[in-house]
């Protein structure tokens, strides 16, 4: 008996072994491992990358961006191209956790929109690609809003008619909060004057007694049920309440949305460097491009993809940004350390 | 002698791998905890390691003034103020609740019983992020209660029971009700009957044997349920999470803020210390208690 679990054992260990060189030897051959948020790359696209160079793809999926710059600060893991935030991809950069695979030498990163050619952290785009880019506005219901309808600014929101108190949604995400409040009152985001953040707190701590939530998860449900009257939201989460109910409005408020840029990067000792230049590159391709876009209901940075893209999201405002809009778009900006340090007082001081 | 030698080798041998298990799963991290929190913080998330400084434990009372003076803030001590407050009131809706329902079990035959102990049991095969869910669902605005209410005619406007402290008790008492109910359970169960009966015969009413033979013989049961809910109850992070809406946090969601978006590990790293040190202070005055009558027996 023990005789057979130790030789079971024994088997076992030679099994993994076996494994373990037979996943070397594909690696050495034309394969590349995707490392990306779950649900936000195009099974189809990857298949038709896997017909058009003979490459085969694998994804892994990271819940959090601290996941993953946990995972490639312990010693990269394995993978050819992930996918950080701008502020994820600046720490990347300043900590030299990538390859500078020269992006804007790559012979599509002319298809690339001009203010996604440079980005804070990487201005010169050595480093990253664009892969998904979108706002955070606010969502109304015109049936549960008085008059139908809500000013295109932030005050709607920051100081709501009494028919909308306790009927508000906030995102529970520090800096888009923060960045909203900056907008609103006029204030730099990377203020480093504690009396502009008191400001900014007054703002919040008046507002907080009208909110009923602040909450990431579940943002389009709690649309959908009719659960708040109004929800701080993320566009693509705006469409796909659309989806369910059409008459919902997405709000660019006047002041400023901030708009934030998912990137492609390659991590520091990639193990298969070509095929990570050779996707980023087929990456920029207007119709790729579209093809992402269609399954993740972001934009993309790519000219010229417009064509590609499905009817619904070309004909909703939420994602396909109207050019009149343009100037109300406010990109990432990459705050000193004393101004990060005040925006966390802030929202600890509001959640305390 | 020599045999003597040979068994404390042995008691070694035995010791030795639980010992091991406790310095490299226990005390290793604790000391890494300890060391991280007073490092300078790496604003990228991690630290500078070597760079002593103690800022991160002068955040608990102090805050950096504008010119960088210091002045007395109370906002985290308030946080953790509230955990305990939430945790109290945890223990004793669970012992409100826990205790009639294991008199109730503890009374059945045997074949009851077991079925009943095991019915207790039962909620822990789903997870628990996933029984949070399902308080949401019971206690929002168009959700079970108020959709109840609503339609008998009861109430016309929803009745506010999400998204506050009172849900987040609710989450907490209903999570750890069992840890309450078993201990009593199993400290009932052994109460010798003859002892009730006994004090029936000595005229005793129904309340006076519930409050002078029950409760006093169900006594360890009660502490051990209190502690093993009060505990828990203080390190929570999903209930307050999803059930209080993100307008008020626990020191574990704060200790969770500090990793995440904050990047200040010295500080979620001090926090944590600090909160395992209030528990075992609490546990240490218990077991001193505890050790008091018996020494003085």
């Amino acid at each position: 008996m023990k005789k057979n679990t130790r030789m079971a054992a024994l088997s076992f260990g030679a099994a993994a072994l076996g494994l373990i060189a037979a996943s070397t030897a594909a690696l050495a051959d034309g394969e590349l491992r995707l490392y990306n948020w779950s649900n936000y790359f195009s099974p189809d696209l990857l298949a038709k990358f896997e017909a058009d160079t003979g490459t085969k793809v694998t994804i892994d999926s990271y819940a959090s961006e601290e996941d993953l710059l946990a995972k490639l600060q312990a010693g990269g893991a394995g993978y050819d191209v992930i996918f950080p935030g701008t502020t994820t991809l600046g720490v990347m950069v300043k900590e030299g956790l990538l390859e500078k695979i020269d992006v804007n030498k790559m012979e599509n990163f002319a298809n690339v929109l001009p203010a996604h050619q440079t980005i804070a952290g990487d201005e010169s785009r050595e480093y990253s690609a664009p892969y998904m880019w979108g706002t955070t506005g606010f969502t109304y219901d015109p049936a549960m809003v008085p008059g139908g309808s809500m000013a295109e600014s932030w005050e709607a929101i920051f100081k709501p008619a009494d028919e909308l108190k306790g009927k508000i949604a906030m995102l529970n995400e520090m800096s888009d909060v923060w960045n909203a409040g900056a907008y609103y009152l006029g204030i730099s985001k990377c203020t480093e004057d504690p009396a502009e953040a008191q400001q900014i707190l007054d703002l919040l701590m008046a507002q907080k007694p009208d909110v009923k939530l602040y909450s990431n998860d579940g943002t389009i449900d709690r649309m959908v049920a009719g659960e708040v009257a109004v929800h701080m939201q993320w566009n693509g989460a705006a469409h796909r309440v659309k989806a369910k109910k059409p008459e919902a409005v997405y709000v660019y408020p006047q002041e400023g949305t901030t708009f934030w840029t998912d990137a492609m990067a390659v991590p520091k000792g990639a193990p298969n460097l070509e095929n990570a230049k050779t996707f980023i590159n087929w990456m920029m391709e207007p119709e790729n491009a579209a093809a992402a876009s269609n399954y993740t209901g972001y934009s993309n940075a790519i000219k010229g993809s417009g064509e590609f893209l499905k009817d619904d999201l070309k004909a909703d405002p939420a994602v396909n940004t109207p050019e009149e809009f343009g100037d109300r778009l406010r990109a990432y900006e990459a705050c000193s350390e004393k101004s990060r340090d005040l925006r966390e007082r802030v929202w600890t001081k509001l959640k305390s | 002698m020599k045999l003597e030698r040979r068994r404390s080798f042995a008691n070694l041998l035995l010791i030795g791998p639980a010992a091991l298990a406790i310095i490299i799963f226990m005390v290793v991290p604790l000391a890494m905890m300890a060391w991280i929190s007073v490092q300078a913080r790496s604003y990228g998330g991690g630290v500078h390691w070597g760079e002593l400084t103690g800022e991160a434990w002068l955040r608990f009372l102090f805050e950096r003034e504008l010119d960088d003076s210091l002045t007395i803030s109370f906002n985290y001590l308030s946080i953790i103020a509230r955990s305990v407050w939430l945790s109290l009131i945890t223990t004793v809706l669970s012992l409100a609740v826990g205790f009639p329902t294991a008199f109730f079990m503890a009374t059945r035959g045997r074949r009851w019983r077991t079925l009943l102990v095991f019915m207790v049991t039962l909620p822990f095969w789903t997870n628990l992020l996933v029984r949070n869910y399902a308080w949401i669902l019971i206690l929002r605005d168009h959700g079970t209660i108020n959709g109840l209410l609503l339609s008998l005619g009861i109430i016309d406007q929803p009745l506010p029971l999400l998204h506050n402290q009172f849900a987040v008790a609710v989450g907490l008492t209903y999570s750890f009700l069992p840890f309450m109910v078993l201990p009593i359970y199993s400290s009932l169960e052994k109460i010798d009957l003859r002892l009730v009966e006994a004090a029936f015969d000595l005229y005793a009413d129904r309340w006076r044997v519930l409050r002078k033979i029950i409760v006093p013989l169900a006594v360890p049961g009660i502490v051990a349920g209190s502690i093993l809910v009060f505990i828990p109850s203080l390190g929570s992070y999903v209930t307050p999470e999803l059930l209080g809406g993100g307008k008020t946090l626990m020191v574990g969601n704060l200790i969770g803020h500090q990793f995440g978006a904050a990047r200040n590990w010295p500080f979620g790293a001090a926090l944590g210390l600090f909160l395992l040190a209030l528990v075992l202070l609490a546990m240490t005055l218990y077991a001193l208690r505890g050790r008091g009558p018996e020494a003085s027996r």
